[in-house]
């Protein structure tokens, strides 16, 4: 399994604001190792999901364009303390992971 | 302390995983698991291909906000937010102009989510970041250019 992400929401009004932090290489694929030469083989998150009390709120595919140990923020309407919020993301080799947090 | 840490957090992914799947599936089925990913899209090389496979540029709007830096230094680490205020955005896509695989990233927002995402992105070269956000079938643009002294592409 993939080293742990953080994630953190906090309620400013009535939207939820939600920031995660990934692990992550995210290899894009076409850059080369600066001592071989040798092509590194793309490694990056394609798909990344979240929730809020199991209500699917973003749903996301990315590229090898994404900065490596990714950072992603979003707000969501509606929610409120307490809330359940869970993020997940799948890489193109098939890891996983997922991560919680409760609306602070 | 670590250990009890990630065996908590895994027990509960687990059983999340499963109330999501069944609250989701009595709610909209389908919408469990993420959309395939769009390999011929994020793959792409040619700006013009991913513009149009995307739904195309579509109009300007000033209703949509691209925050990025002026200059990045290093290209390999971009933070930009996307701000749309353009009611029922439910899709925001960011676009890399000259990047080697323009296509960066896309998000589809629903059930609250607003039109609101902060990331990093790499950029390889000075160019446009480009937001299209697509809001009641129609997709609008916005971009904000960046100039890049460091390539975040392996340059």
């Amino acid at each position: 399994m993939a080293e742990p992400m953080k994630i953190r929401a906090s309620m400013s009004g009535d939207t939820a604001d939600v920031k995660c932090l990934m692990n992550h290489p995210m290899e894009t694929g076409l850059r080369k190792d600066a001592k071989t030469g040798a092509v590194v083989p793309a490694h990056h998150i394609t798909n990344v999901t979240a929730t809020v009390n199991g209500a699917t709120v973003l749903d996301a595919q990315w590229g090898g364009g994404i900065s490596k140990n990714p950072y992603l923020a979003f707000k969501v309407k509606g929610a409120k303390k307490g809330d359940k919020v869970v993020v997940n993301w799948v890489d193109n080799t098939g890891d996983k992971n997922t991560a919680e947090a409760a609306i602070g | 302390m670590n250990i009890l840490r990630r065996n908590v957090l895994k027990g509960a992914g687990a059983a999340s995983a499963v109330s999501v799947a069944m609250v989701a599936g009595l709610l909209k089925p389908g919408t469990v698991f993420a959309a395939e990913w769009n390999k011929a899209v994020f793959e792409s090389k040619d700006l013009g291909s991913v513009m149009g496979s995307v739904g195309g540029a579509g109009a300007a709007a000033g209703d949509i906000n691209v925050k990025a830096p002026d200059i990045a230094e290093n290209g390999a680490v971009v933070p930009v937010e996307i701000t749309s205020n353009i009611a029922g955005t439910d899709t925001i896509i960011i676009i890399g102009e000259k990047n080697t695989q323009p296509m960066l990233a896309e998000f589809k927002l629903s059930n609250g989510a607003q039109g609101y995402i902060s990331t990093r992105i790499k950029m390889g070269a000075t160019s446009n970041v480009r937001a299209l956000v697509k809001a009641g079938g129609k997709t609008y643009t916005a971009a904000k250019e960046v100039k890049v002294t460091i390539g975040g592409c392996g340059g």
